[in-house]
């Protein structure tokens, strides 16, 4: 695979399908790679990788709990990077962490070792705009896609700039909360969608709440694709194995086709 | 009484120089630390809330509202108590910003008070807090009932076992106390609930912030509610003291809000600032630079970058990081900070109980813990005055010290 992830996205998305891009936490169990590979079989345009951090306030208790068994477990940045090396998904990867662990020793430093072990992207969803600066640079010069989040409450004119300093894709955020499978999907998502769209030509992705096959498709509908987490990381959570993971993935993903047509 | 000469005298004038810690402008920032690190969700609420604040501060009505309130329905101003036993035992003298003899026994009402009529002002509903001690949250509760809000705490369930003289009283108050049962079950968790259930109800919720931390404005804004705590004692020494000012300022140090706000009295002038933390939570003294709550500064962390868990006696101090103007403050050397164990503030507290009277809080027990250890090392040197702000009283702890007794 060769590109950045934003020229790997919208080159899929040029052939009319949505895109889908699962998350799993890196480290939730010793075989983690392997639900890697499983979501990029079932048909994964690009997969998050979650860094686990104690205090993760943008995440709910599903994704909580995935951290804290893989911090429990030892899992580290050092280690993950290490596993990665060594992975061939066919499909971007992408790092999603907060901002504690990427100012360990310097964003230059950490932009660099996740490049170095191949990943494409970062999502630090506790850097904005205003704090992003340095990390923007930083991520620019080591060949990493820096993703920045739009949420609801976003007025237009820094969705304006969201969507023109985020790279890969914008992560467009379905409602105000946490990450879970809990709670409604604000009307104002679809509004966001369109904004964005608006505003740019870079693929547009919902995240929070994309709880279901048909969920994914109607949310699809108004933007480029879906980022999905909690839903998996929940039956990860209920024993599922990376085959398992592997055939939701793949329901998504005709969910989301067959909206398409 | 002993042979010092006390007029009580005491002015509250603002003097010169009290305003040396200032304004950390539209970024927020103290130095390197400081900031805004919360999710594009949460910015527009700061920006909302640095304007209404600034306008507020801003404006002599509101001013004038808060003044009142604290005066008249919080008991300010507070006295400045010479310890006349324990100051002839330790040959120093030292005196004692009553912070415990406000209403609700804690400075937190400082803050809460000017928070809750920054919320109304802006036409929220509803008090989000956080609470260790429960003292932030029996602050939050009483302000929202003073003001007809709604209140919502949440409570490491750590907290919520040895802190429930407190989480009674909030119930007593009409708030809801949600327990927070994930991590170390303590502050630090309590934080996190905090700020995911504000992203949540940022429409009609405010999050009070207790202590000088999270996103801008909070570190700037809490301290300057407490500054009022600095500048009383600022005026109240400038009335007394031969000098005009003691030769040590000193307060205990959790997020840091009562040492912050004391220090604003203090930092244009001579004195030197100490601020004392809990051995167990001492992100000045053993933490590395980090960002945790929206904001970046020390915090205790391991080498993988995992914030660690704070522990302490005393469940306000149990807190893995420290207010960025404290950061700064320590880097710059203006301010040092120091630590005491859990041991030696429990005697701390007992010998100030029965020297003088007063049983403080296990938090400010700390500040007194680290003065009756430096004077009797002559680190503090015999004949110096140490004002110490005394930020709470112990009520609420005498269960949890009885097993101590
Ligand atoms: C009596 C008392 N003092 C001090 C503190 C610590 O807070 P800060 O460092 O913000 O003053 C607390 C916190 O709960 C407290 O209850």
């Amino acid at each position: 695979m060769t590109g950045s992830v934003e020229e790997f996205l919208t080159a899929r998305r040029g052939t009319g399908r949505p895109l889908l891009v699962p998350y799993v936490t890196a480290g939730v169990t010793p075989d983690w790679t392997n639900i890697v590979r499983a979501y990029a079989d079932a048909g994964a345009d690009a997969v998050e990788l979650g860094f686990p951090f104690s205090d993760p306030m943008l995440d709910g208790v599903t994704i909580q709990e995935a951290a804290g068994r893989a911090i429990a477990a030892g899992t580290t940045v050092r280690g993950i990077l290490d596993e990665v090396a060594t992975l061939d998904a066919g499909v971007p990867l992408i790092a999603m962490t907060y901002s504690n662990l990427v100012v360990q020793r310097s964003v230059a430093e950490f932009c660099a070792a996740l490049a170095a072990s191949g990943l494409r992207g970062l999502i630090v969803p506790d850097s904005p705009l205003e704090e992003a600066g340095e990390l923007a640079d930083a991520a620019a010069d080591a060949g990493l896609d820096l993703v920045l989040l739009a949420a609801p409450s976003s007025s237009r004119a820094r969705l304006r700039e969201i969507a023109e300093r985020s790279r890969g894709f914008v992560y467009a955020l379905t409602r105000m909360g946490t990450t879970g499978e809990r709670g409604e999907i604000s009307e104002g998502a679809a509004r966001l969608g369109r904004e964005l769209k608006e505003l740019t030509d870079r693929p547009v992705l919902f995240g929070f709440g994309v709880s279901s096959p048909a969920r994914a498709a109607e949310l699809a509908g108004h933007a480029d694709g879906v980022v999905v987490a909690s839903a998996l990381m929940r039956r990860l959570l209920d024993g599922a194995r990376p085959r398992e993971l592997g055939a939701y993935v793949a329901s998504l993903r005709r969910a989301l086709d067959q909206g398409a047509r | 009484m002993g042979e010092m000469s006390w007029s009580g005298r005491q002015g509250v004038a603002v003097p010169p120089g009290a305003r040396a810690m200032g304004d950390p402008g539209a970024t927020g920032r103290f130095g390197g630390y400081g900031g805004r690190y919360v999710p594009e969700s949460l910015i527009p609420a700061c920006h909302e809330i640095e304007a209404a604040f600034r306008a507020a501060w801003g404006d002599p009505e509101f001013r004038g509202r808060l003044d009142t309130l604290l005066r008249v329905y919080a008991g300010r101003p507070t006295p400045l108590t010479p310890a006349w036993r324990l100051s002839r035992e330790l040959g120093i003298t030292l005196l004692l910003k009553r912070e415990d003899l406000v209403h609700t026994g804690s400075h937190k009402i400082n803050n809460v008070v000017g928070q809750a009529l920054l919320a109304h002002r802006m036409g929220k509903e509803r008090l989000l807090a956080e609470t260790g001690a429960g003292q932030h949250g029996v602050a939050t509760a009483t302000a929202a009932a003073l003001l007809g809000l709604k209140a919502t705490v949440f409570m490491g369930e750590r907290d919520i076992e040895r802190q429930e003289l407190n989480v009674l009283r909030m119930n007593v108050l009409g708030a809801e106390v949600v327990p927070v049962t994930t991590g170390s079950r303590t502050l630090k968790d309590a934080c996190n609930e905090a700020m995911r259930h504000w992203v949540s109800s940022v429409d009609d919720s405010y999050y009070c912030v207790g202590s000088v931390m999270g996103p801008h404005p909070y570190p700037w804004m809490v301290r300057e509610f407490q500054r009022v705590i600095g500048e009383e004692a600022r005026a109240q020494c400038a009335a007394e003291l031969p000098v005009g000012v003691p030769d040590y300022v000193v307060a205990c140090v959790g997020g840091g809000s009562n040492a912050a706000g004391t220090f604003a009295g203090f930092a244009g002038t001579t004195a030197r600032l100490v601020g004392v933390e809990a051995e167990g939570g001492a992100a000045a003294t053993f933490g590395r630079a980090g960002v945790l709550h929206g904001f970046r500064s020390l915090v205790l962390q391991d080498e993988h970058g995992q914030v660690r868990e704070a522990h302490s006696v005393a469940a306000g101090l149990d807190y893995p990081g420290i207010g960025p103007e404290h950061a700064h403050l320590r880097d710059g050397g203006r301010a040092r900070y120091e630590t005491v164990n859990d041991d030696e503030v429990v005697k701390a507290l007992l010998r100030l109980a029965r020297t003088e009277g007063i049983v403080a809080a296990l938090e400010s027990s700390h500040a007194v813990a680290w003065v009756i250890r430096a004077a009797g090392s002559g680190e503090i040197a015999p004949g110096s005055t140490v004002m110490l702000t005394l930020s709470g009283r112990g009520d609420k702890d005498i269960a949890s010290i009885k097993e101590l007794l």
